[in-house]
């Protein structure tokens, strides 16, 4: 898991340097330009809608169906195209697990 | 060797309160076993809604919790509550908890004639028992003997960013003391299961780590819905967590690095020392109720969102990571690891400040969850009522 710090005024952590998805400190309005630091460099991204803090904005574009990864690991699909700098929540993403809604018939 | 002020017990096991318990052995016998409680005012009661009506593992979870509250060595000495045509067997239960070397007495509304009757000579029993240990001193025990929940409810973001890794690095020192971590909420694990299986000490723990994960993943396939908006609840969502796997990855952190040393059904008797994962719900008052019944003195407790949950008989230390939950619900936080966030403390200050607050609170400071009266007790349930 990352080192999480501040030092550089990040208003957006990456858990992992393989992670697809930031997590917001603050909230961010529309057009607003976030920080976050991957692989040791300062990245810039600007937001395309409000995003409350604590939730997670794309930093990479994420196809239907691809994996969202936070922490380094899978935390679900996105269930629509999503670009940099979209919010990435429920209306976006769907869980892959605990999914008794998508179990077939004939499963025990 | 860390040593703390505790209660040894006749068994020999520690506890860190000294509280006498009310316990009814149905649901039928609540209301006597509260207007018991009210009239010895230093006792606790654990009013629940089963006892009856059940077969089985329902019939056998209801028991066990039971016993296992009871047993807890946070606790004196107990008062049994029964009505006297119930499922539960309260001789039985009375002669578990006596293998402790505690004193218990039973009264059976029944026998004694109705509910008046009950609650005097109930009270008089519980003023009696009152008096034999109100006077038990606490001594000097190894740090070691303690035993540590560590729990997650009413998650944000901020649980997986701040408070639980932070709580994790106190549950290493705990570790380190020779002492003992219980993680619950199979629920949790799901999305996680493979990070806590690669921690365990052999395939054998590890296998166990998936089939617990498995059974509770089939439930929810025979249910036939989707986990969220049960789990994450829709608090979670708001506070950003969009699935349970993202919920789950945030949770684990808070027990450290440490082996997992075994897996264990709910509420079952902690066997040893080192790292346990214990089967339970995510529910937050079912899991610490289930971890009481384990023997667990008191748990570490983080929450983004904010929430209450006390149990009538071991501390919850509640630990955020969220400053607007730290200042907005300040009567319920006693550890705010935001500072984290801001990166003006690092994670493992925020953990020796977790630590040493659960030295002051195992010795007999009082959570907040305690000084608010906070008592969130219940029995999970697992079929039909019949």
């Amino acid at each position: 898991m990352g080192k999480l710090t501040n030092e550089q005024e990040l208003t957006s952590i990456v858990m992992s340097e393989i992670d697809n998805v930031a997590t917001l400190l603050k909230n961010i309005d529309s057009g607003e330009k976030l920080q976050y630091a991957i692989n040791g460099q300062k990245e810039e991204l600007t937001a395309k809608q409000a995003i409350p803090f604590g939730h997670k904005i794309a930093i990479k574009p994420i196809q239907p169906f691809e994996d969202v990864v936070k922490y380094g690991q899978v935390i679900g699909a996105a269930s629509i195209e999503i670009t940099p700098g979209e919010h990435v929540h429920i209306h976006n993403i769907e869980g892959i697990r605990g999914r008794g809604d998508k179990a077939k018939g004939g499963q025990n | 060797m860390k040593m703390i002020k505790g209660y040894r017990r006749p068994n020999g096991k520690m506890g860190i309160r000294n509280h006498l318990l009310i316990i009814p052995t149905v649901v039928c016998a609540n209301h006597v076993s509260n207007r018991i409680q009210q009239s010895a005012p230093a006792s606790v009661a654990i009013p629940h809604q089963h006892g009856c009506s059940q077969i089985g593992d329902d019939k056998e979870r209801t028991h066990k919790l039971l016993a296992g509250m009871g047993k807890n060595p946070n606790v004196g000495a107990v008062l049994l509550v029964s009505l006297g045509c119930e499922v539960i067997d309260a001789s039985e239960l009375k002669k578990e908890i006596e293998g402790t070397g505690k004193p218990v007495e039973w009264i059976d509304i029944q026998d004694a004639g109705g509910s008046i009757k009950a609650i005097q000579k109930g009270s008089e029993l519980a003023k009696r028992l009152y008096k034999e240990i109100e006077n038990i001193p606490r001594t000097d025990i190894p740090l070691s003997e303690l035993i540590l929940g560590v729990k997650c409810g009413g998650s944000d973001a901020t649980s997986g960013l701040c408070s639980n890794p932070s709580l994790g690095r106190t549950s290493d020192m705990i570790i380190k003391q020779g002492g003992t971590i219980v993680m619950g909420e199979t629920t949790e694990i799901i999305g996680a299961e493979h990070i806590v299986a690669e921690s365990a000490v052999n395939e054998e723990v590890a296998n166990k780590v998936y089939a617990y994960v498995d059974k509770f993943e089939k439930e929810v396939e025979r249910i036939g819905a989707d986990m969220r908006g049960g789990n994450p609840s829709p608090g979670n969502i708001e506070g950003g967590l969009s699935t349970i796997e993202e919920k789950s990855l945030g949770c684990i952190s808070k027990a450290g690095t440490s082996p997992l040393i075994d897996v264990l059904p709910f509420a079952e008797g902690i066997p040893g020392r080192g790292y346990y994962f214990m089967d339970s719900p995510g529910n937050d008052i079912e899991c610490v109720s289930g971890m009481a019944a384990a023997g667990v003195h008191m748990v570490c407790f983080t929450t983004g969102r904010g929430t209450p949950t006390g149990n009538p008989i071991i501390p919850v230390i509640k630990i955020t990571g969220n400053e607007i939950t730290a200042s907005n619900m300040a009567d319920n936080i006693d550890v705010d690891t935001s500072p984290v966030m801001k990166g003006k403390e690092t994670i493992d200050d925020a953990g020796n400040r977790i630590f040493e607050i659960v030295i002051e609170i195992a010795q007999g400071e009082l959570a907040k969850a305690e000084v608010l009266g906070h008592q969130e007790f219940s029995i999970s349930r697992i079929s039909i009522s019949l």
